[in-house]
């Protein structure tokens, strides 16, 4: 479980988070969306450590973030960057394999390249690729390359940062139920962040909707068209006139 | 007008250097806790071995040779003014084991690998490598820090002692060929007058300068800001940074191993 409590963060004068608040039972996926700098981005990284919030508590599993030990911490992590962020210098195959070819999960290499090609199997992706450089590849391939990498330790949580920004529809679509079959199938806590409605509903088993540093609304996705927040109406119906400024 | 202003200006600015010598003062500690504490990345050593050390020789041979020729022209027509031309081969020597081996030939490194470094790292950053090495349990100094600076204090003096020889053969070249010097004796006047701590003067000025360039290269590539100008602006300092560093350092050196 997922826990944040009162999460605040600024950058210089500008205050990103203002009291974040929310809980992601294990097992769920929960979808955080919002316009763009509301961040979400900064949400996802505090939990990951990669961002220190200013006050405020995130708990994973009862454990404090700050307090845990970052390497047994994180090999419980997976996370598909936004852009891919595959190292250009390494091919697809050390790419998926990062985590078990060092560190405490180390594999021998033909194991590693073995569950390598695995997962590139998982996510569609025939084992000739394993070979290739990123460059190499097409906008989608990196993403499912990304989400291989990702899945490539079996780890308890995911993240999934904008999954389908740079997407064709038809690319979004397959990416959009890849994860939720991998999730489903391997029992993850998932946190997604986007604002593509159409994830949202392959993707959530709960949406949150961030908006002015704090959560404005949350519940099952089953519920979210018929939720009567006037942010998260704007925002799913995509109206310049509502609360949210059209011009940021 | 506030007439506080000035003084205003003089204090921020001087608060900005002594926060980035801080930065750069943490970042230095912590790059050589990286290189001394395990776990170690062999390959990675191995790969910025290659890169720093077998790739930079053509740039580093050629500014030696092209010297080393030039400075044997220089004290040529110079000590010919009070009759000394002979001194050609042992002047050339300590100036080129001493002085421009190390310097020209770290120059030339700073400006071939600290852009290389900042760049590479500064693209590792805008596009989220960084962030991924850390949710991959990876430490990014540890990873790609150390192995650069490590690699860089080890390959460097080895570059420079190559430069040296270069440097010497082209003074020797150009002794022999315009100068009208005999070869056996050019050879026997440089390798009698060189004395052994001439020679590792400069490799220790090596291995410091090769330090700053990968240490700046990575300071400024990993506190890189955002696209293509940002990494633009990362390269720009370490090469500034690197090169202005290795003409300090190298005073500072001199003065500590031949000031008295």
């Amino acid at each position: 479980m997922i826990e944040l409590r009162d999460v605040h963060k600024s950058f210089g004068d500008h205050a990103v988070l203002r009291g974040v608040n929310l809980t992601i039972p294990k097992g769920e996926s929960m979808v955080i969306i919002g316009g763009s700098g509301t961040g979400k981005s900064v949400t996802l990284k505090s939990v990951l450590g990669l961002v220190k919030p200013d006050s405020g508590t995130i708990l994973v599993d009862g454990e404090d973030v700050e307090k845990a030990h970052r390497d047994t911490f994180l090999s419980h992590f997976g996370m598909l960057f936004q852009g891919g962020a595959l190292f250009d210098s390494m091919t697809v195959w050390e790419n998926v394999a990062f985590r078990l070819l060092r560190g405490s999960l180390k594999r021998p290499k033909a194991e590693a390249r073995e569950i390598a090609i695995d997962k590139l199997r998982r996510v569609g992706l025939r084992s000739k690729v394993a070979d290739q450089f990123p460059a190499e590849l097409s906008g989608g391939m990196q993403k499912r390359v990304g989400l291989a990498r990702a899945i490539a330790a079996d780890p308890q949580i995911i993240f999934f940062d904008e999954p389908t920004t740079g997407l064709d529809p038809i690319m979004s679509g397959v990416i959009n139920d890849l994860i939720r079959e991998i999730v489903v199938e391997m029992g993850a806590t998932a946190m997604t962040i986007t604002h593509d409605m159409t994830s949202v509903r392959a993707i959530a088993d709960k949406v949150a909707m961030l908006h002015d540093g704090v959560i404005q609304w949350t519940g099952p996705v089953g519920e979210m068209d018929a939720a009567d927040d006037p942010y998260l109406r704007q925002f799913i119906t995509g109206s310049a006139e509502g609360p949210i400024e059209a011009v940021r | 007008m506030d007439v506080t202003a000035p003084v205003a200006a003089i204090g921020r600015s001087t608060l900005r250097s002594l926060a980035a010598l801080g930065r750069v003062s943490i970042f230095t500690a912590q790059t050589l806790r990286h290189i001394l504490i395990p776990p170690y990345y062999p390959r990675e050593i191995w790969h910025a071995v290659i890169a720093i050390g077998w790739l930079s020789l053509p740039v580093v041979g050629m500014t030696a040779v092209f010297t080393g020729a030039a400075l044997a022209l220089q004290i040529y027509a110079g000590s010919g003014r009070f009759g000394a031309e002979s001194v050609v081969p042992q002047i050339v020597a300590i100036g080129m084991t001493r002085e421009l081996g190390p310097v020209l030939g770290g120059l030339m490194v700073a400006a071939r690998v600290a852009s290389s470094i900042a760049a590479e790292i500064g693209t590792m950053k805008v596009t989220e490598q960084i962030d991924a090495l850390v949710t991959l349990s990876t430490n990014p100094m540890k990873y790609l820090t150390a192995p650069r600076v490590l690699a860089a204090t080890l390959t460097v003096p080895v570059l420079v002692a190559v430069g040296d020889a270069i440097g010497i053969m082209g003074g020797y070249l150009v002794g022999t060929t315009r100068l009208g010097f005999n070869e056996a004796a050019y050879l026997k006047n440089t390798f009698d007058f060189l004395q052994f701590w001439d020679v590792g003067s400069g490799l220790v000025k090596g291995a410091a300068f090769g330090f700053l360039i990968a240490l700046m290269g990575c300071y400024h590539g990993m506190n890189s800001g955002r696209g293509a100008q940002g990494v633009g602006a990362a390269v720009k300092a370490a090469v500034v940074a690197s090169s202005v560093l290795i003409l300090a350092s190298n005073y500072l050196l001199t003065e500590a191993f031949f000031g008295s």
